[in-house]
């Protein structure tokens, strides 16, 4: 893999080039207060889902969003004279008008080759972000704008061998908002300088070349699966970041629970040490608290994240199938804090 | 008069939008879900989503985020939502969008709450049934009705049954009218929580276990709860045994309570008829649990109790050291109680016509064993300080 590093990096200095010839993305589709009916009017993609378009800057992140073992491809397209705001901390990026975050969801097929099912892409008009979601045709030349949502059956193997058969959920245009919703606007939640990694230094390049400050300090978040990266609670931070913040905070969906996850420190009870449920129903399964200190088993936390009852279940969109890895993480951190005394 | 004024009212209430609303039918059958959700996604500001009669088999939660849109079905009995076969979201049906109807259909067996409006304001619930059929269990949703967030909230003639949290919640809300409603065989009935100027009057709360809730609870967002009136309702028989999930703060609301006032100031019980309910009619209580909330007060203040008719209540008490009481107070716990922790400046003013107790505890630490009970001194029917809840215009004559 190592290996292939330096021949991405070449691909991707040849695309930028060739990029430069092109511009078949269509800043017209991306700025229209009608929504495309299909992806294609868009030129993100050159026919199906695994040639992006060499406009596009494909990045990662370092701490993903866990969405049923889906494999993410994610891409931003920023207008050729655009100029990218990064905040100071961990440097969350402000896009200029006529930007566009597009992200593919599959799962690999029978060959191995990744079968894509939707594209969703954040569109930055005039106006502020639009969320809109595309589901791939069956013959993969094009998808269609699905506003309804969906539900498409899905059989994979997961990383340890086990066979996985869900029903994969597409989220409804709605539901694009519930979760990128900052004070009822919608809002990008992954592209955070802190927690974007890129397959290649040409790809990170062509990104920072739209920075406003090119050498801004930006705090990294701890990748969650690389113990190198940081501490245990550090990397439970940035897991329950990535998966929860983005409702659990001040000014997300999730506001009323006064449970928040941002990174921010609102003080313990707020971050659910030893917080009792407000409206969790039978979510609470029977516990007291959020996090029971030194209790993962008596964690409501844990509770709800292994639970696959959409009345239990968090976080309550885009999962059918627990995450045992990051589960297993959360287990570890909340073994690891001293327990409350009896 | 008063009907012509309505009338106007009314008129212009429907003759703004109406230059542009168009109505959207949806039908039930084959693909209700994406159906239903493309109408409420590409419903329009005035518009109507008009449901037809029948059952709705829906296979996820449904959403709406279009400000100024009413949902009409052809009635909360012949118009279903049915939830059943859920497989995602939260919630049966998700508002978060402001000047919201919803009006005259079901929702059935949702997996988490019922109907959910966050940050919806002026939003009216009216002639709506959410009911988990199969009767009260705890693995029945949360919140039947559950408006949180949200500035001026109507619930009008609505019926709640089975929810294992509340079957009417109104959450840390601002102006809140609850009326004409009916809420049986919930946990808690009618549940007013972290909110501000609530009026929940002429609803029956009947087979819950709690009929009544006004409570404020730490660690949110907003808190301070006051100025709840609870009038003119039938709160009986609240005897169906608590089938809350542990953890839940009504895990805690004793089976066989009428009105469970907790941590609130400024709330008036009058003219209700309260019976029935074999632990108390009336609780006045602080929050009892460890807390760590600087800017969060555990204590009633300023409750005041007068007119209720008041039938039996007290034969079997459903709290630690309830039975003691009883026992020693000849067989019975009497019809209103108050712990006590706070002194004087926590004393409810009690003018009922029967028995009230103070159980004498020192303070919300105390254990219930260390109780002190002895009855409290009549009090002098208060006069009305609270004004009622007035909503805007518009909403009331959505319900007309």
């Amino acid at each position: 893999m190592r290996l292939l590093l330096p021949a991405l990096a070449l691909l991707g200095a040849a695309a930028s080039l060739s990029a430069a010839r092109t511009g078949q993305i269509s800043q017209d589709a991306i700025m229209s207060s009608a929504a495309p009916a299909t992806l294609s009017e868009f030129g993100f993609f050159d026919g199906d889902a695994s040639h992006p378009s060499a406009e596009l800057i494909p990045y990662k992140l370092s701490t993903p969003l866990f969405s049923d073992y889906s494999e993410k491809q994610r891409f931003i397209y920023l207008p050729q004279t655009g100029v990218l705001k990064a905040e100071e901390g961990d440097g969350r990026l402000d896009f200029p008008v006529g930007s566009a975050i597009i992200k593919s969801f599959g799962y690999p097929s029978e060959t191995g080759a990744l079968k894509v099912i939707e594209t969703r892409v954040l569109l930055r008009n005039a106006t502020g972000w639009v969320a809109l979601p595309y589901i791939w045709r069956a013959d993969g030349k094009d998808a269609d704008l699905r506003v309804g949502g969906a539900r498409v059956p899905v059989h994979f193997k997961s990383a340890s061998g086990t066979a996985k058969d869900i029903n994969y959920g597409v989220p409804n245009k709605n539901q694009c908002k519930q979760c990128h919703s900052t004070n009822g606007e919608i809002m990008p939640i992954g592209p955070r300088l802190g927690n974007m990694a890129f397959a290649s230094k040409a790809d990170e390049m062509r990104l920072f070349a739209h920075l406003s400050a090119q050498n801004m300090p930006v705090m990294k978040w701890a990748k969650w699966d690389d113990p190198k990266s940081g501490s245990l609670s550090q990397r439970a931070t940035s897991y329950l970041r990535i998966n929860c913040g983005h409702c659990h905070n001040p000014a997300g969906s999730a506001s009323n629970s006064g449970l928040f996850f941002d990174g921010k420190d609102y003080g313990p009870a707020n971050a659910g040490i030893n917080k009792r449920p407000v409206a969790a129903g039978r979510g609470s399964g029977n516990m007291d608290f959020v996090i029971d200190p030194g209790h993962p088993e008596q964690s409501i936390l844990i509770y709800r994240l292994k639970s696959l009852d959409p009345g239990i279940s968090m976080p309550e969109l885009g999962r059918t199938t627990a995450h045992d890895e990051g589960v297993k993480l959360l287990e570890e951190w909340i073994a690891s804090m001293k327990a409350n005394k009896t | 008069m008063k009907i012509a004024s309505l009338v106007t009212a009314a008129l212009l209430a429907y003759a703004a939008p109406a230059v542009y609303a168009k109505t959207i039918n949806v039908t039930p059958g084959a693909n209700a879900q994406e159906k239903l959700q493309e109408a409420l996604i590409t419903a329009e500001p005035g518009d109507t989503v008009q449901l037809g009669e029948g059952k709705f088999v829906l296979t996820d939660g449904l959403s709406l985020d279009v400000n100024k849109v009413t949902v009409k079905g052809a009635g909360a009995k012949s118009t279903i939502l049915d939830f059943t076969g859920q497989q995602g979201a939260g919630e049966g049906l998700l508002v978060t969008s402001d000047d919201v109807v919803l009006r005259d259909f079901a929702v059935e067996n949702s997996k988490g709450d019922g109907i959910k409006s966050k940050g919806a304001d002026r939003i009216v619930y009216h002639n709506l049934r959410v009911e988990w059929t199969g009767g009260p269990k705890e693995t029945n949703g949360a919140y039947g009705v559950y408006p949180v967030d949200s500035t001026d909230v109507l619930i009008d003639s609505v019926i709640v049954r089975g929810a294992s949290d509340a079957g009417i919640y109104v959450g840390q809300s601002r102006n809140i009218i609850v009326r004409n409603s009916v809420a049986m065989e919930n946990v808690a009935g009618i549940e007013i929580e972290n909110s501000y100027n609530a009026d929940v009057h002429d609803n029956v709360a009947t087979k819950n276990a709690g009929g009544v809730l006004v409570f404020d609870l730490p660690n949110l967002p907003q808190m301070g709860g006051h100025n709840v009136r609870i009038f003119e309702n039938v709160i009986v028989d609240n005897m169906t045994p608590n089938f809350a999930p542990k953890g839940n703060i009504v895990a805690n609301v004793p089976t066989g309570t009428g009105v469970m006032v907790m941590a609130n100031r400024n709330v008036e019980v009058f003219d209700n008829v309260i019976g029935e309910n074999g632990t108390t009619n009336v609780m006045i209580v602080g929050y009892r649990f460890p807390h760590s909330d600087k800017t969060y007060n555990p204590l009633p203040s300023n409750v005041a109790v007068w007119d209720n008719q008041h039938m039996r209540a007290g034969w079997d008490p459903k709290f630690p050291g309830g039975t003691e009481i009883a026992a020693a107070m000849g067989g019975s716990f009497p019809s209103i109680f108050w712990d006590g922790a706070g002194g004087a400046v926590s004393a409810p003013v009690i003018a009922d016509n029967v028995m009230a107790l103070s159980l004498g505890l020192s303070d919300l630490a105390a254990d219930p064993g260390t109780a002190k009970p002895a009855p409290m001194a009549r009090g002098v029917k208060p006069a009305k300080t609270l004004p009622a809840i007035k909503l805007p215009d518009n909403m009331e004559a959505a319900v007309k």
